[in-house]
């Protein structure tokens, strides 16, 4: 494999790690927050239908955006009313709005377009084109890091360097702000929260709507830019691996960005059959492949990988103690 | 002690009769509660001078943690009024509270585990959005608090390495830094050890002195009696009496707590050991951290005697019961009736046990002892589920079960007797007596028994030492480990000290003093007085 190639695939890694980045990070403030958020998949998708008809209808890749954040940010209240309100079990919530989100996409895309539950091709000013960076071509010939600058971080959509910006600042967020501080001590023991006089409720509601913000950002990058519009079941499975990168990434946002990462790569390569019969001189059917990142789930969610301890209180309604 | 009772009345008048102008620093008036048709607090009415210390005492369920949830926002009283510093004050929750410079230390500790001491002091009264200006502020204010009232915590230290003292100290803390100046402490000696709890009446001194208000609610008299300066019992909801208590006796305080009277020491007849039942050699437990817990016990147990194990929690007490009752590895030997016990920690020991005669009430009743959501008469049969007389061939005969519930209630006064309530729904002490019934009722030729009383009610805890001694006058061998010195002393024939892993010596309780048991316990040896 030479360098060429190397650096197409780290810019499809890049490319294919953004939405799990997105899903992954939403997924760290509601976990964070102790609630259990599932229902990522359902989240991104309903994001990706609103998103691309809506970028479809107006033309518009921004009104697209704010689109597909309105839709997910339904979602997450519904998941936010399901179980911060109303107490129910997390897990039953997320899983009945994938269920909705599943069903519900192809039915409106369908209703709207007569597509076969597709939304219309986008182009132009409906996607979120790449953008080239400044000097991009100068610096692109200064040799090994230059073609990283080039031809991997040049050249994204605007969406992907939101998602790589999203990482420093999640971080702030969590570790330099009060928001930060209440929101990680209501997932680890939301008495304290409350006996310190603030609203339990209102913290978990507020991780709720970011974790909506964060999908939508996801669901539209799926729509609007990675690819040209939406089709049915679009996210396959992203929600669930990015659960996966999360327990990966201990809850962290910075480890987030690795372990999505990895698993972008995973999905790069199966993108590259002839890369690995060209380094391993063995043919791996596509299939295979595309199984990859899948199976890096089940071992991750397996607990292979060590023991990660989440938010102590996820899970968890909060009822106050007689 | 007699002096600091002294002190405090010059500077507060008497409570009952305050100067006019000087308004309490909590007054509540008439308060009633009620979940539905339980009255949990009936048209109370208390003043609590500043710069006194204030005791609440009653049973379990009084109502003492009610009231105290009323003052702290977490429910709202049916009707009366609340006065602090003579003002009216509503206090519709926590932040209110705070606002009126209420501040609580709850007995389970509301603190963030995997946070720092400082993240923890400033959750919810940070000075700012961002975070670095508010623990900088935070560090200055724990220095002077520290120096102050001799509240010393390493800030930067997680709370999950704390020990519980210090965790305490931090809910002090979070509370001074919200600039309380009515502290209410729920039952905070229960978790300590005994030089933790007079570090604390330390603290609870200097704040007094620097004229804050604590409330501290316990059931314990020997608190009461030694650091208070007013007492409130509270008996089924209703405030009873307030004394001062300097003019008051423990034995009074029972009377009033449980509605007769109560003998606070154990009446018994002395031992007379009779054979060997149970003979402890060389035993040595090491624990998962490959460390050592247990360093060579070596111990008798015979007939007819109460052997106590006195020693500050986590010496190796725990370690000396789950070997003995076979849930721990052990090396070494125990002999029961002159037969070899299995040391090897294997899931049928508990049986084994047994049968060989050994019951165990465990130190910690809801992880060993009951399972919280089972009802009284399936907690009657764990263990036993195998024996005869609860068995209809290969079926378990309910019936029998049940029946049998209803009399060990009947005979160990648990209440309600009801054996289809969930062992959950029945007070501590009640949980008590119902894995007492369980164990006792078997005719075990050793009872090891922890921590008989913790959590139990001051009128339970005499019905549990009585069937203690009873037990031993029926000529059986009685283990007892007991963190609290005073339940040691009364009811041991003998008492072994255990520090560090060993026991530090053997002592007759009428040969020693808590001194000298409180020396064996820091590790101090010391010549026996024979």
């Amino acid at each position: 494999m030479d360098y060429e190639t190397l650096m197409q695939l780290l810019a499809s890694t890049l490319r294919l790690g953004t939405p799990l980045l997105f899903a992954c990070l939403a997924g760290l403030f509601s976990e964070r927050a102790g609630i259990f958020d599932i229902g990522l998949e359902g989240k991104m998708l309903m994001a990706a239908m609103a998103s691309g008809a809506t970028a479809a209808i107006t033309g518009s890749a921004w009104v697209g955006l704010s689109a597909g954040i309105c839709a997910a940010l339904v979602m997450a209240l519904l998941h936010g009313l399901a179980s911060i309100t109303f107490r129910g079990n997390q897990l039953i919530s997320g899983v009945a709005l994938n269920f909705v989100a599943s069903g519900a996409t192809v039915l409106i895309a369908q209703a709207l377009f007569q597509q076969g539950g597709r939304t219309p091709p986008l182009s132009g000013a409906a996607r979120f084109g790449p953008i080239h960076l400044p000097w991009a071509a100068e610096i692109g010939a200064v040799p090994v890091i230059g073609p990283i600058y080039q031809q991997v971080l040049s050249g994204q959509s605007i969406l992907v360097y939101a998602a790589l910006a999203c990482v420093p600042l999640s971080w702030w967020l969590l570790y330099a702000t009060r928001f930060g501080l209440r929101l990680r001590a209501v997932g680890e023991n939301p008495e304290s929260v409350d006996t310190a006089g603030i609203s339990v409720v209102r913290l978990r509601y507020m991780a709720v709507l970011v974790t909506g913000i964060l999908c939508g950002l996801a669901g539209t990058y799926m729509a609007t830019a990675l690819q040209a519009g939406f089709g049915r079941e679009m996210t396959a499975g992203r929600g669930y691996i990015a659960l996966a990168a999360l327990i990966f990434a201990k809850w962290r946002p910075w480890h987030a960005l690795w372990a999505t990462m990895l698993f972008g790569f995973l999905q790069a390569l199966a993108l590259r059959p002839d890369v690995i019969e060209g380094v391993a001189h063995v043919s791996i059917p596509v299939p295979a492949l595309d199984a990859l990142p899948y199976v890096l789930t089940v071992i991750v969610l397996a607990g292979f990988v060590g023991k990660a301890v989440g938010p102590r209180a996820g899970g968890q309604p909060y009822v106050k103690e007689r | 002690m007699t002096n600091r009772h002294e002190t405090a009345r010059q500077e507060t008048a008497t409570p009952d009769m305050p100067p006019p102008n000087a308004p309490a620093a909590i007054e509540l008036r008439g308060i009633s509660k009620a979940f539905g048709a339980v009255q949990a607090n009936r048209d109370i009415s208390i003043r609590v001078m500043p710069g006194t210390i204030h005791g609440i005492i009653g049973e379990n369920g009084a109502g003492k943690s009610t009231l105290m949830s009323i003052l702290y926002g977490f429910y709202k009283a049916d009707s009366g009024e609340i006065l602090i510093h003579g003002r009216e004050t509503q206090i519709p929750d926590s932040q209110a509270a705070i606002r009126a410079g209420i501040g609580m230390v709850f007995q389970h500790f509301k603190l963030v585990q995997n946070f720092t001491v400082l993240e923890n002091i400033i959750l919810g009264a940070e000075s700012g959005a961002l975070l670095r200006p508010s623990k900088a502020k935070a560090r200055t204010e724990l220095a002077r608090l520290a120096r102050e009232y001799e509240l010393d915590v390493n800030p930067d230290a997680r709370i999950e390495d704390l020990s519980v003292g210090h965790q305490q100290r931090v809910e002090i803390l979070k509370a001074l830094y919200r600039q309380a100046d009515i502290l209410i402490l729920d039952e905070p000696t229960g978790v300590l050890t005994p030089p933790e709890a007079d570090h604390l009446f330390r603290i609870l001194d200097h704040l007094r002195k620097q004229g804050k208000t604590v409330l501290l609610i316990t059931h314990k008299l020997r608190e009461i009696m030694e650091i208070t300066d007013t007492v409130s019992v509270m008996r089924r909801g209703e405030m009873t009496a307030t004394v001062q208590t300097a003019e008051t006796t423990p034995e009074q305080l029972a009377e009033l707590m449980v509605g007769r009277k109560v003998l606070l020491r154990v009446d018994k007849a002395p031992a007379r050991p009779g054979r060997l039942v149970a003979r402890i050699r060389d035993l040595r437990v090491t624990d998962e951290a490959g460390v050592e817990r247990l360093k060579g016990i070596d111990l008798t147990l015979r007939a007819g005697e109460i052997v106590g194990i006195a020693g500050v929690a986590g010496n190796g007490q725990s370690e000396l019961l789950e070997a003995l009752g076979g849930f721990a590895k052990a090396t070494g030997s125990i002999t029961i009736n002159d037969t070899p016990l299995d040391l090897g920690g294997q899931a049928s020991a508990g049986r084994t046990r047994r049968a060989a005669g050994i019951a165990h009430v465990p130190e910690d009743r809801h992880r060993l002892g009951l399972i919280l959501d089972f009802t009284a008469w399936e907690n009657v049969a764990l263990g036993y589920d195998d024996a005869p007389e609860y068995r209809r061939g290969p079926l378990m005969d309910n019936g029998a079960i049940i029946a049998d519930t209803r009399g060990k209630m009947d005979r160990f006064d648990v209440r309600p007797p009801d054996p289809f309530l969930p062992a959950r729904g029945f007070s501590g002490g009640n949980q008590q007596k119902i894995v007492l019934a369980r164990e006792i009722e078997r005719n075990p030729d050793l009872l090891l028994i922890g921590q008989p009383t913790r959590g139990v009610d001051i009128g339970a805890i005499e019905f549990i030492h009585k069937r203690i001694v009873e037990l031993r006058d029926a000529g059986k061998a009685v283990l007892l480990v007991s963190v609290e010195l005073d339940e040691i002393m009364s009811l041991s024939d003998r008492i072994a000290v255990m520090f560090d892993g060993r026991i530090m010596g053997e002592r007759l309780p009428a040969r020693t003093d808590e001194r000298e048991l409180g020396l064996l316990m820091a590790g101090v040896e010391t010549e026996a007085a024979t």
